[in-house]
């Protein structure tokens, strides 16, 4: 009993002094953005390995969760009869949740695990010790290109996962279902406020690009020198990564609205 | 004593949580000249480099390069002080997303404002010295354990420092590589009056080029010259450098015998 409760203690222990240092890794990696040089080529390298090389999994992703929308939608509001309403339901379901939280998920497995692993296999091979004795900050050097490429990919590919997943409710509701393509289109224009739905949803995005980039990178630094350390770093960034996103996403929701 | 100590650990208390790698550890290495840390696994050589590179700090004690206390200062400091350093990595540590040739110009194109075309001439200068051409858009992936450490040691002293660390050098390479190593090692030692703290465990080999080494042995270290050391009635020193010792503990490897396995 005295056991698990100590336990309990050092794991909190532990939680809070993860937080502490992933803080002030943060910090540094702020302070890193705001002062040259800039890394233009590694940031741009980044942008297409995070980004570019994502598109595929967004794309197909939108694609099939716009047209389970659309199927599961139809069949429910049918019942009502308010299935014009399909495009309003795949939008700002879309839109509001599943874009950014999908994107995010998304994101995390195929990008935010290659980046802790990278970042990890160079702690591993002494490749950050020999940035460092070369008098280069692998913060400045490795971990902010990464960190902001993701942070600048991410509502770009909730983007593309929503339009994908409007593509495919239409493709449903219209294709499939015969409903009327206008009154999808509608029902859409009509329900989606930019400033309220749009705006936030690209926010939510950018939040969880902050999330995942923060955590990659920080679980790669911090990984122990071996290639269990790296494995650990790399499941504990998808871990960590995706119930931040989840939970972030629930007080996003709660506290602007969104 | 070394007459004009350029690096020196002053009573260096050095711990990993509670495994404690070395207590009051005090040694000295001359301005200029090629010295060599001899001891088995595990007797914290690698970490003397990494104490004196500022890479881990001791729990007490200090570590003074060039006159400076490396213990002492912030990270911008250090870096300040690791400009005049060069390591040889016992892995190369080459990055890997990068080629030989960006490889090498890494450090010339963060701390110098060399045009393209000069640090194309010194980068290719370098290479040359350590006996590689055509090497430029190879990736370290791509490279032998020996080219690749010749490649490490080529962005080692792109800058010319003032001290170069190599740590392991020969580990892991044939005896042809070694001997080729250490003739670099004597070329760059002649050339440019640099000093070199070098780690290894090949017993003959260290014997044959070092102008002087430091035995880590387990209760306490030993300096001097490779000729002092071969001199000396101190049992410990004897039992070190005979066949013997240097075939009992599992992970020492007798001099030129099979290379060792990397860490």
């Amino acid at each position: 009993m005295t056991a698990a409760v100590q336990e309990l203690g050092w794991l909190a222990l532990r939680f809070v002094v993860d937080l502490g240092a992933m803080t002030a890794f943060a910090g540094r990696l702020l302070l890193a953005t705001l002062t040259p040089p800039v890394r233009l080529r590694l940031f741009v390298d980044e942008v297409f390995k995070l980004g570019v090389l994502s598109l595929v999994i967004i794309c197909v992703s939108g694609l099939a969760v716009g047209m389970v929308l659309g199927l599961q939608g139809y069949n429910t509001l049918v019942r009502f009869g308010a299935e014009q309403s399909l495009g309003a339901v795949v939008g700002l379901s879309l839109i509001r949740e599943l874009g950014p939280v999908l994107a995010g998920l998304l994101t995390t497995g195929r990008a935010g695990s290659a980046t802790a692993a990278e970042i990890g296999t160079m702690v591993a091979t002494e490749q950050l010790d020999g940035i460092r004795m070369m008098s280069v900050d692998p913060i400045d050097f490795v971990v902010k290109p990464r960190a902001l490429g993701m942070i600048f990919v991410m509502p770009f590919l909730s983007a593309l996962f929503i339009v994908c997943g409007l593509f495919g409710g239409y493709v449903v509701g219209v294709g499939f279902m015969g409903l009327d393509g206008g009154v999808y289109m509608s029902s859409l224009e009509s329900a989606v406020v930019f400033e309220d739905d749009v705006v936030g949803s690209f926010l939510k995005a950018l939040v969880f690009g902050v999330l995942v980039g923060l955590v990659a990178t920080y679980r790669g630094y911090t990984a122990a020198p071996t290639s269990a350390g790296v494995s650990a770093a790399t499941t504990s960034t998808v871990v960590v990564a995706s119930v931040s996103i989840l939970v972030f996403d629930y007080f996003i929701t709660a506290l602007w609205g969104v | 004593m070394v007459a004009e100590p350029h690096v020196e650990l002053r009573d260096v208390h050095m711990a990993f949580g509670d495994r404690v790698v070395f207590e009051r550890l005090s040694c000295a290495f001359p301005r200029g000249k090629i010295s060599v840390i001899l001891g088995g696994s595990g007797s914290g050589k690698s970490t003397i480099l990494r104490l004196i590179g500022g890479l881990v700090h001791p729990v007490s004690g200090r570590v003074l390069v060039a006159g400076q206390d490396v213990t002492r200062l912030s990270e911008r400091q250090l870096f300040e002080v690791r400009k005049k350093l060069g390591m040889l990595f016992q892995g190369g540590a080459l990055l890997d997303s990068m080629t030989v040739f960006e490889n090498v110009a890494f450090p010339l194109r963060e701390h110098t404002r060399h045009s393209p075309a000069e640090v194309a001439r010194i980068v290719h200068a370098r290479l040359e010295s350590v006996g590689l051409k055509n090497v430029d858009d190879l990736l370290p992936g791509q490279l032998s354990g020996g080219m690749l450490k010749r490649a490490a040691l080529a962005r080692a002293i792109v800058l010319e420092p003032e001290i170069l660390l190599c740590d392991e050098p020969f580990s892991g390479l044939d005896p042809v590589s070694v001997r080729t190593i250490e003739a670099l090692f004597h070329d760059i030692n002649a050339r440019s009056a640099i000093t070199m703290v070098v780690v290894s465990h090949h017993i003959a080999s260290t014997m044959r080029f070092a102008e002087h080494v430091l035995l880590l042995l387990p209760d306490g270290p030993v300096q001097g010259t490779p000729d002092a050391l071969r001199r000396s009635a101190d049992p410990r020193v004897v039992a070190f450098l005979s066949e013997e010792y240097a075939a009992s503990p599992p992970r020492l490897v007798p001099s030129g015998a099979a290379p060792a396995p990397a860490r």
